[in-house]
């Protein structure tokens, strides 16, 4: 690793999925809370008729213009969705589509119209749907730097705004915030992150790198500030891991690897993250269930006790099992390990038999009047 | 004869873009419907995953195999982005927007590294070729046919069969899938079929159009349909009329401007649905502007009635009930006001008399109608 990074493409492009990393993680984080998620896959399929046009009126791969135009072809299809959805019957869902497919369309004829004018350097532009790290040059980190510090400055100054903006719309217009306007700024923000990414991941697979950091930051915390700086932490991580695999390896696409390295962060997240995460959850419901059981257990054993009016009456397996309709041998080992139960002879019988001890009595005593008593536990003092 | 019909290129380019329009604004419609567009770009993506798996594992460039298999991805996609919505830890529009981007991404891998000899390249994955479906063709009872033509028919065969066939559990299960449930329709179990039928038509339309081109099928004519009609049969017709036109006229735009066929035939769906948008007879925003600005005028002239009515037959009747009063007591500009004035009289709802404006019968009815209605409705109009 430290000796890839020796090489100066190499390093040009690791700075360059670094910078990609920060951008759509921070301004991703505001678009999924806003459930805006596919918003930025419109958007970067828009970006393509974007590069296209750039490269028309630049006349060259010239990275600022590229950049410049898939800006503005992506701040016209946000403004196709909104219009639709606004003033048509149309749904978001199918506005976004239209947007998408449409000038994606867009995209792929003025591809061909370039390709059909014979412009040698036009062999470049192919690498924007896909991402080709290796196709970086040093320049270019200038201006995805000049980009990503200007988005991070702009969520910088307008924190406390986007946050109430995002989180409660309706509170932030009753303070008089401009939300409208402030809308826009975030939803121009992804089309940033966008731009940004565009030569790392190209434009198909852009809406991964807005919605996966975000989603996996989310995973391990509550709080904005934490989930936007875990965000650009995993952004980067992958981004970094993905184009330094494809440059080395000349032949894979980087957007692909980034994608698959931020989708392995995100499974993690939604697996192992403290709290939200699916395995501590499956493993907080398998211990809730087996408590659940043994208490069941422990009450039973009390209320043929009470029945009894024995303390120590012992009762056989076979009768748990069947008042309980499954074997409960598992949970009076656990409640022997408790101290709360202990297995008696009772001759002349010679199958196995429980009883309560005396701790056991109390804890089913407790547990019975706790869970809003039971008529039987009365009768036992 | 029927070789010659099947060897005509510019012919047979046109017909699997109608096909691929047709098929694919069937299934839509319902995807347009139940506010599931955005799962179209997903399948679409995803199936790259599909086709490429399908062909390392046994070969098939084509065929129901081919077909069959690859869309069971898109179906897989569809299931994975619900299971993990289902989870409550992520947003369902994020699921779909993580989902598919890693199929995708694991597609674009193994054509990366099998890419010498694999028959797609990662350029067609997301164009498609349109222009050289008849290339690659097969006999079919001693008759050469392109592959994409025979595979797209099929498809438009079977979903226009399911649409037919399951016309009324689709209508049912689209606008109120809880009666739906409730009357045991099993709309999970036609969901699925819906989205494997829309899977096996991204397969078959692949080479053609590619993954994103085949979105704008998808959505765009159900779309524009929907902005023309609240039938759900006519707007499932809409939807392939405007199919087929956009592949006639894409392809004509298309050869004109020497570029991308399939490109250019998702553009026109998109100026059918720009048309739809505009002078949609009730939907379209021309007619919706028209008919509010009819109402504000109805809205106005019975603001005047109401005003000369209560008015009338008081004493403060010469001050009020003149033109001059809409100006200062209605607030409105003076050119409004003189606007507002000559439709009551065009109307007949007003009558100049000097400078006073009185109320033609016509237009005391009107306001009586208003201020009054018990007297209508009890004792019949005058009465």
């Amino acid at each position: 690793m430290l000796a890839l990074l020796a090489d100066s493409t190499i390093r040009t492009v690791a700075l360059g999925a670094a910078l990609l990393g920060i951008s759509s993680g921070v301004l991703g984080c505001f678009a999924v809370l806003r459930r805006q998620s596919l918003l930025g896959d419109t958007l970067a399929h828009a970006a393509l008729p974007g590069v296209c046009l750039g490269f028309l009126i630049a006349g060259s791969r010239d990275l600022g213009s590229i950049m410049l135009g898939a800006l503005a072809t992506g701040a016209a299809a946000a403004l196709a969705v909104l219009l639709l959805t606004r003033t048509s019957r149309l749904k978001t869902d199918a506005a976004l589509g239209i947007a998408l497919s449409l000038f994606f369309a867009l995209g792929v004829v003025l591809l061909t119209f370039i390709q059909g004018r014979g412009n040698s350097a036009q062999g470049g532009l192919d690498s924007f749907l896909f991402g080709q790290a290796a196709a970086m040059l040093r320049s270019d980190l200038w201006i995805m730097g000049a980009i990503t510090a200007a988005a991070l400055a702009l969520v910088a100054i307008f924190w406390k705004e986007f946050k109430l903006a995002s989180f409660d719309p309706g509170f932030a217009a009753s303070l008089g915030l401009p939300v409208l306007a402030l809308e826009a700024a975030m939803t121009a923000m992804v089309a940033l992150a966008v731009v940004v990414g565009l030569q790392m991941v190209g434009v198909v697979l852009m809406t991964a790198m807005i919605i996966a950091p975000a989603t996996a930051a989310r995973q391990w915390t509550r709080s904005l500030g934490a989930m936007v700086v875990l965000s650009a932490l995993f952004g980067t991580l992958a981004g970094v891991t993905g184009a330094v695999i494809s440059a080395a390896s000349r032949g894979l696409s980087t957007g692909p690897l980034i994608v698959l390295a931020i989708s392995a962060i995100v499974f993690l997240s939604l697996l192992a993250a403290p709290g939200r995460g699916l395995a501590w959850a499956a493993l907080r419901h398998w211990r809730n269930r087996r408590n659940l059981e043994s208490q069941q257990v422990l009450a039973t054993l009390y209320r043929m006790a009470a029945e009894h009016g024995d303390r120590r009456h012992p009762v056989e397996l076979g009768t748990l099992d069947t008042f309980h309709g499954t074997p409960t041998r598992r949970a009076l080992s656990r409640l022997e390990r408790q101290g709360l139960v202990r297995p008696v002879r009772h001759e002349p019988e010679r199958t196995p038999h429980w009883e309560l001890t005396p701790q056991g009595l109390a804890q089913a005593r407790r547990l019975l009047t706790d869970t809003g008593g039971d008529r039987d536990g009365e009768e036992m003092s | 004869m029927i070789q010659a019909f099947f060897a005509n290129t510019t012919f047979m380019i046109v017909l699997t873009g109608m096909l691929v329009g047709c098929a694919s604004a069937l299934v839509g419609t319902f995807l347009v419907l139940r506010g599931n567009s955005m799962l179209s770009d997903s399948i679409s993506h995803s199936i790259i995953l599909g086709i490429v798996t399908v062909w390392l594992v046994t070969g098939a460039q084509a065929g129901p195999l081919q077909i069959a298999g690859a869309a069971l991805t898109g179906v897989l996609t569809v299931f994975l982005t619900e299971l993990l919505s289902g989870t409550r830890r992520v947003k369902h529009d994020a699921a779909i927007g993580l989902v598919f981007p890693a199929l995708f991404s694991v597609g674009v891998l193994l054509l990366n590294l099998y890419a010498r000899d694999i028959h797609i390249d990662q350029h067609t994955v997301l164009l498609g070729e349109i222009g050289f479906v008849w290339l690659d063709t097969l006999v079919l009872m001693g008759v050469e046919i392109p592959r994409a033509v025979l595979w797209m028919t099929v498809m438009t065969v079977l979903n226009l069969l399911f649409v037919t066939l399951f016309f009324k559990e689709l209508k049912i299960t689209t606008f109120d899938p809880a009666l739906a449930a409730a009357l045991g329709f099993a709309p999970t179990v036609l969901f699925y079929a819906l989205l494997f039928l829309t899977s096996a038509t991204a397969v078959a339309a692949f080479d053609a159009v590619g993954a994103v081109l085949f979105i704008a099928f998808v959505i765009v004519p159900p779309s524009a349909a929907y902005l023309l009609t609240d039938r759900l049969w006519v707007m499932l017709v809409l939807g392939v009329l405007i199919a087929i036109a956009s592949s006639i006229g894409g392809y004509a735009a298309a050869v004109m401007l020497d570029v991308s066929i399939g490109g250019m035939m998702a553009m026109v769906t998109g100026l059918f649905l720009m048309l739809a948008y505009l002078f949609g007879p009730r939907y379209g925003i021309i007619a919706r502007s028209h008919r509010r600005r009819q109402e504000r005028e109805t809205n106005a002239l019975r603001t005047v009635a109401i005003h000369l009515y209560s008015h009338e037959g008081t004493p403060g009747q010469q001050a009020e009930n003149v033109a001059l009063a809409l100006e200062t007591h209605l607030g409105w500009p003076a050119l409004r006001a003189r606007e507002v004035l000559a439709q009551g009289i065009t109307r007949d709802l007003i009558a100049r008399q000097g400078d006073l404006l009185v109320l033609t019968p016509k237009g005391r009815a009107t306001a009586r109608a208003i201020l009054e209605p018990w007297r209508n409705a009890a004792a019949g109009p005058d009465g």
